[in-house]
């Protein structure tokens, strides 16, 4: 072959090859998620109106195959008891599983604590679940790449390439994420990943009795929830860790961590 | 069974004292304590070994071998417990196949690789003598069993053809081994102030997160290395010992071999110089742990409330008593009182060892001794005998195993790569080889 008929073959190939790579950029599935920004999902909990009856605790692990029987799941909810001689009492038995039916305080080790109700200053409850951090620490420390954030806004766990290693449970300052004991991955609140893509409601939502959980699009301005969270004074967790969650909260107490 | 199926990973080993969130365990248990104290220990020996090939210390010549091929042995044993650790240990590799490099686990097998590849390196380079040696000393043989044609024939594998001993060849060896232990220090420095890094960047934790992390994990991994290397090399030469005086093995038929007094000599020499850096280095790694103490307690910020409970009173015998008293302050006192012999600086290496040990234990269970609510705590309960297999991989068994390794390695390396040789660079094994074999490097 001669050289000048290897250089014009060259560039036939070059060119040729050139116009399926184009072809394949346009299809990048990322180019048109981002081609749709509208949606980022966000959370609303209103702590007066929770009364710890533990029916978001249940409907989640039944929707999301996490054991009942477990001590671990993707959302709980905590009971405060401030008494009037300025104690405070914290629990969440069961991750609340059952609801608040005994008023003794679960301390673990130390056993349960009886609290006279004359003395009680205040008592609420706070439900809790991930945050789906903006810039969340879980999904920088994992070393394989198995947790990351969908463009929507929420942060989740690819079971099958997990190595397990723990990096990511450490890292969460809420404690929102747990070791499977199925899967033998961490495993997290995915706000109902597969239901919400299909315009359904999370199941802890679904199952709440006095709407103290509420999901919205943050983008929609004309979503009542997004307007509630534009307009009206309301706080999130551990903001000292710049991870900028975007679950907020109503009647947010400076005692909750 | 139902119980059994659900229980969760790190509830068999923790309890839960006043409010600690429903998620929270000890998730990271004696294995993540294992594996700095190894990579420690690794990072350590090779510093160690360092100071005689860059900075010429001549005296710390034969503990400076010795402490190479120790870290050879330590190598795969840093990787053993992040194995052990991982609930997924199949698929481990990934961290190669899609490393996320905004994880600082991610880095971990690219920086251990290259370790690895310098340490086995610089090894080649120091006994690429020996093995040129061996092939010829077994060619020279003429009837020679089966085992000593595999030998022969690994021993030129070894080689890798370069059968080359004329001075100027071996002058490039020793270059090149400079070279490499230099390249090697910032290398060892930072596998082990990675590990600092896991720790001191995970904001969540109180305990952990300083940017002093990485630099107490080099200041003691290098304590924890010299500490092991001077006992092993105190152990090692005390058998020696024991088999001259008995005459046992090559004592009995070889007249080359070291006399009584020779090893003795050596042995103090050694000792001496080792445990001097000994000192330097825990020197600073006691300031640097307890100025991190100091400044959290005058500081005083919010995580003080909790943080002071944990390090003043629930573990106070470990970190106090356990870690500073009976692994810092007692083996630098009785190194630095005067007329230090090489018995009294065995055991204060062996509690230096132990200090370092529950350093790293204390940082790691420590760091999760309390809850991230700061209202409640969480105490770690060793699983000693195994029920299934998380318990026994978390456990003590799985710990000793961790232990154990290296040592058995090292036995291993040893019969390739003598620890010990003389000034000619004649091994034991290779104590009588003929004299023509040794002039010429032609002879076949």
């Amino acid at each position: 072959m001669k050289r000048r008929d290897f250089l014009k073959n060259s560039i036939m190939v070059i060119a040729g090859a050139s116009v399926p790579l184009s072809a394949l950029q346009m299809v990048d599935p990322k180019e048109i998620l981002a081609q749709n920004p509208d949606i980022h999902w966000a959370f609303l909990i209103d702590t007066h109106t929770c009364v710890g009856c533990g029916f978001c605790v249940k409907a989640c692990k039944i929707e999301n195959d996490v054991p009942l029987e477990a001590n671990v799941s993707r959302t709980w909810v905590e009971r405060y008891v401030f008494t009037k001689d300025d104690r405070r009492y914290i629990d969440s038995p069961n991750a609340a599983l059952h609801g608040y039916t005994d008023p003794r305080i679960d301390q673990g080790i130390a056993g349960m604590v009886d609290i006279d109700p004359e003395n009680v200053g205040k008592a609420f409850f706070v439900p809790k679940l991930c945050n789906q951090c903006l810039t969340p620490p879980c999904t920088q420390v994992c070393p394989v790449g198995a947790t990351y954030k969908t463009d929507d806004g929420v942060v989740l766990v690819d079971k099958k390439w997990c190595i397990g290693c723990g990096y990511c449970v450490m890292a969460c300052p809420y404690a929102a994420r747990f070791f499977h004991p199925v899967t033998h991955v961490p495993d997290k609140c995915t706000f109902c990943y597969h239901r919400i893509h299909q315009g359904l409601e999370t199941a802890c939502v679904n199952a709440c009795p006095f709407e103290a959980r509420k999901l919205c699009n943050i983008r929609d301005v004309n979503d009542p929830v997004t307007r509630i969270i534009m307009t009206d004074r309301v706080g999130i967790l551990k903001d000292e860790f710049g991870t900028r969650p975007q679950a907020f909260y109503i009647g947010l107490a400076t005692e909750v961590r | 069974m139902m119980d059994m199926a659900y229980t969760v990973h790190g509830e068999a080993w923790t309890l839960k004292e006043l409010f600690v969130l429903p998620n929270e365990y000890v998730y990271w248990s004696i294995q993540i304590v294992m594996y700095p104290f190894m990579t420690g220990l690794v990072a350590g020996a090779f510093v160690l070994s360092s100071l005689y090939h860059v900075f010429g210390i001549k005296r710390l010549k034969e503990i400076a071998r010795f402490s190479l091929v120790f870290s050879l042995a330590l190598l795969p044993v840093a990787m053993m417990p992040l194995l052990l650790h991982l609930s997924q240990p199949l698929r481990g590799f990934h961290v190669m196949m899609t490393p996320h490099f905004t994880s600082a686990i991610a880095a971990f097998g690219i920086v251990f690789l290259t370790y690895g590849s310098i340490v086995v390196s610089e090894l080649w380079f120091v006994y690429r003598k020996h093995f040129v040696l061996t092939v010829m000393e077994l060619k020279a043989k003429r009837d020679r069993t089966s085992l000593e044609n595999l030998r022969l024939n690994f021993n030129k594998i070894l080689t890798l053809g370069a059968m080359d001993i004329s001075e100027e060849a071996l002058e490039k060896d020793h270059k090149a081994t400079k070279y490499l232990a230099a390249i090697g220090i910032p290398v060892a420095c930072f596998l082990h102030g990675y590990a600092g890094f896991i720790f001191g960047s995970v904001k969540a934790n109180a305990l952990w997160m300083t940017p002093l992390m990485p630099v107490i994990f080099i200041m003691s991994a290098v304590v924890s290395g010299i500490a092991l290397c001077i006992l092993c090399y105190v152990v090692t030469q005390e058998i020696r010992k024991f088999m001259a005086k008995r005459k046992m093995s090559r004592w009995g038929k070889d007249p080359k071999a070291p006399s009584l007094e020779q090893l003795q000599g050596a042995e103090q020499g050694g000792v001496a110089i080792a445990s001097n850096y000994l000192l330097y280095f825990m020197i600073g790694a006691v300031t640097l742990e307890v100025l991190d103490i100091i400044f959290r307690g005058y500081t005083q910020v919010k995580s003080w409330d909790i943080l002071g409970t944990v390090i003043m009173e629930r573990k106070f015998v470990s970190l106090w008593i356990m870690q500073f008293g009976i692994g810092n302050i007692l083996p630098f006192i009785m190194m630095v009182m005067p007329g230090r012999t090489v018995r009294r600086t065995v055991i204060a290496c062996i509690l230096v060892l132990f200090g370092v040990f529950m350093m790293r234990w204390n940082i790691v269970i420590g760091g999760q001794a309390f809850s991230l609510s700061f209202a409640g705590f969480m105490h770690y309960q060793l699983p000693i005998i195994p029920q299934d297999w998380e318990t026994f991989r978390e456990g003590l068994f799985g710990a000793l195993l961790v232990a154990i390794t290296p040592f058995v390695l090292f036995w291993g390396i040893n019969k390739v790569m003598p620890v010990f040789l003389d000034d000619k660079g004649i091994p034991s094994s290779v104590g009588s080889v003929p004299n023509g074999a040794k002039a010429s490097p032609a002879v076949d």
